[in-house]
């Protein structure tokens, strides 16, 4: 198995027929991931290199059975979008999207966990099972099958450790990019529930940084409810307090949040904390040979 | 984006909450003039972003006009340090507003609460001090409550709230009602942190706010033109002028060794390594994803431009970025800018082999490529040490 997207998954893409949406939508499709429909409003009955595109994602549910939507539309309109997958009985909703405005997200995120909706992201690179199916943005090029599911709040960074795993011999089962927002849909320990419960997850790595306390709240639930091993790392030991570093999830607040205070977090219960990226995937690549 | 006291004042006012009257003043003449119309005692006031102002003699009490004129010579042009030795910000306007007869000060917030999804309206009748303290050592003394998306905030989520931080009962109905329009101002100019502190309680008995700290959500100004339009407080340092004017996300540090990645993780990640391999960031710089040639050489002039910058590393590892756009950039500035100091390039990802292709070929002077993050931190500060000695 693998978790989120896999051989089941039937994509419906909002946004398939904007520049990026097309460049990417079929780069996943190319990868292997079954691409059943595009979404444009006033745009259906077109198709994109041989994707039918609908105006609504409720046609693209009725006629091709689409079970999972990725939301590659403009900032201003990605929360309707979202909105719009969840009323049609879309099952996982993954949005690229950023910059989408955190109140739009506040309600959309309700509206999501109500319906009993995953929203992956927003903000974030999407989600790759290598050999199965891609769904986002992560070059897949750069991954293996195997047993280590990564879950991260960054993008490239996620890339640099996927990298260092395989460069340590380890695929993963499942990468999953949750985003940096200050609202996302899925956080870790929604992912690490996942993870535990998928036979083909070996080894969890956890990719932090500095913001929030998404962390410190994931270090308590792995104590308690993951069995698995997991590893982890945080970037932001250089940044200096309060200042804002791109991320919207980036922004460190009074005394808590910082890098330190979530490594300490974790190691107080018991997960390794690697310091660079290289040093993570050989710390994974040990707990897994210490495993075997 | 934050807003100066000044701006969220108006905001506040344009939402029926109530602020002491006020003028806005950069110069000591236009500070006296506003004195003058308000009438004395009043208050002038630094507008820089950052706490700790009164401490720092950024606030002061003028009881006529020579004062007055004392006060914001002195305030205006001074330089504020944060509490955390933020800054230095320069003072480069004032407030100057009615000096209120305060009988208590409480504290009162919302904010958006990340772990829980919700927003978090909290009070205290404990305002005006250092906050975070009491509510550390004494939780009961700062009272919290959700916002339940389903019931929304109003008279009786505010009424109970009051009464939960034990506000006193002649002033409970006056807060409550506060609480309700600072809630409505959040939500409809899309803030992310709404902070009063001190929200006062005066001898009359009207509940004001004479401090304002609002964060608006930079992804939703699009609908807020009035805010969007707001001049921002003026950026000091020169680099981070100059990455702002061309679009670009810098923080200046204290380091020698200039940095750029593509993506926040992935650059603070290189600001880490490079720190534990002995050297000492000048920046941090982030491309974003999809960056082109021409984001590249704006980059590297902002890089550039700091002296103290011996040394730079870029770091990439390409996903939407592509590695011959970020080579592309690299040769096309080395025509355009002085670079000057040794550059050390990492290149991985989408389009890598391509872009060192290139590099290769170009053959610049002082051009160092490195296969590994963990190399290229290496060699950048190996790079840096003896550039500076040099």
């Amino acid at each position: 198995m693998s978790i989120i997207v896999g051989d089941e998954t039937k994509l419906v893409i909002s946004g398939l027929t904007g520049r990026e949406g097309t460049f990417h939508g079929l780069r996943n499709r190319d990868y292997g991931t079954h691409v059943v429909a595009g979404v444009t409003p006033k745009k259906g009955g077109q198709d994109v290199e041989g994707i039918p595109v609908f105006d609504t994602i409720k046609e693209a549910v009725d006629e091709k059975d689409a079970n999972t939507s990725m939301i590659f539309v403009p900032a201003r309109f990605a929360a309707a979008a979202i909105n719009e997958a969840i009323d049609a009985g879309i099952g996982t909703v993954i949005a690229i999207t950023e910059h989408i405005p955190v109140h739009d997200m506040l309600a959309t995120y309700w509206k999501a966990r109500d319906a009993g909706v995953r929203l992956i992201g927003p903000n974030c690179p999407g989600v790759l099972s290598p050999d199965k199916a891609n769904v986002g943005i992560i070059p897949a090029q750069f991954f293996e099958r195997g047993s280590i599911g990564v879950v991260s709040k960054s993008g490239t960074l996620t890339y640099q450790i996927g990298n260092e795993l395989k460069q340590a011999g380890l695929g993963n089962s499942t990468i999953v990019g949750i985003g940096g927002d200050p609202i996302v849909g899925s956080d870790f320990i929604d992912i690490l529930t996942l993870f535990e419960e998928d036979d083909e997850t070996e080894l969890i790595v956890m990719v932090g940084e500095i913001g929030g306390d998404a962390e410190e709240r994931a270090a308590e639930f792995i104590a308690e409810s993951v069995s698995k091993p997991v590893v982890a790392y945080i970037a932001g030991f250089t940044a200096p307090p309060g200042k804002q570093m791109g991320h919207a999830g980036a922004i460190i607040s009074g005394s808590s949040g910082t890098a330190e205070a979530k490594k300490e977090a974790l190691e107080a219960q018991g997960i390794r904390v690697g310091k660079s990226p290289t040093e993570t995937a050989e710390l994974a690549a040990e707990t897994i040979g210490a495993k075997a | 984006m934050d807003l100066l006291e000044y701006q969220g004042k108006q905001l506040f006012a344009r939402h029926g909450v109530p602020v002491p009257e006020g003028r806005v003043a950069d110069t000591v003449e236009a500070a006296v003039e506003a004195a003058e119309e308000i009438g004395y005692p009043c208050v002038i006031k630094a507008q820089v972003q950052i706490g700790g102002r009164g401490k720092a003699g950024g606030i002061k009490v003028a009881n006529d006009r020579a004062e007055a004129d004392e006060h914001a010579n002195a305030i205006l042009g001074m330089d504020i340090r944060g509490p955390r030795g933020e800054g230095p910000f320069t003072v480069h306007q004032v407030w100057v507003e009615r000096a209120s007869e305060i009988d208590s000060e409480y504290y009162a917030s919302i904010i958006l609460d990340r772990s829980a999804k919700k927003l978090l309206a909290m009070l205290s009748t404990m305002g005006g001090i250092n906050v975070e303290e009491i509510a550390e050592k004494d939780p009961d003394a700062l009272a919290r409550r959700h916002v339940e998306p389903s019931e929304g905030f109003g008279e009786e989520q505010a009424g109970a709230l009051a009464s939960d931080a034990g506000v006193a009962d002649d002033a409970q109905e006056k807060t409550a009602s506060m609480l309700v329009q600072l809630y409505g101002a959040f939500n409809e100019s899309d803030a992310t942190l709404i902070e009063v502190n001190p929200m006062v309680v005066t001898k009359d008995r009207d509940v004001m706010a004479l401090d304002a700290k609002v964060t608006i959500d930079n992804s939703a100004l699009y609908r807020h033109e009035d805010l969007a339009d707001l001049e921002e407080g003026f950026i000091e340092d020169p680099q981070e002028r100059m990455a702002k004017e061309k679009g670009l996300t810098y923080v200046k540090l204290d380091g020698d060794i200039g940095i750029l990645g593509n993506g926040a993780g992935l650059c603070m990640s290189t600001l880490d390594v490079v720190a534990q391999a002995g050297g000492s960031p000048a920046n941090f710089l982030d491309a974003g994803g999809g960056s082109k040639a021409e984001t590249i050489v704006d980059a590297l002039e902002v890089i550039t431009s700091d002296e103290k910058v011996v040394a730079i590393l870029f770091n990439i590892f390409g996903g939407i970025t592509r590695g011959d756009e970020i080579a592309k950039g690299i040769i096309d500035a080395s025509q355009q800018v002085d670079i000057g100091v040794p550059l050390v390039v990492r290149l991985d990802g989408t389009n890598s082999e391509e872009g060192l292709a290139l590099l290769a070929d170009a053959d610049l002077p002082n051009l160092h490529l490195e296969k590994t993050m963990l190399g290229a931190a290496e060699r950048v500060v190996e790079l840096a040490e003896s550039g500076a000695t040099a």
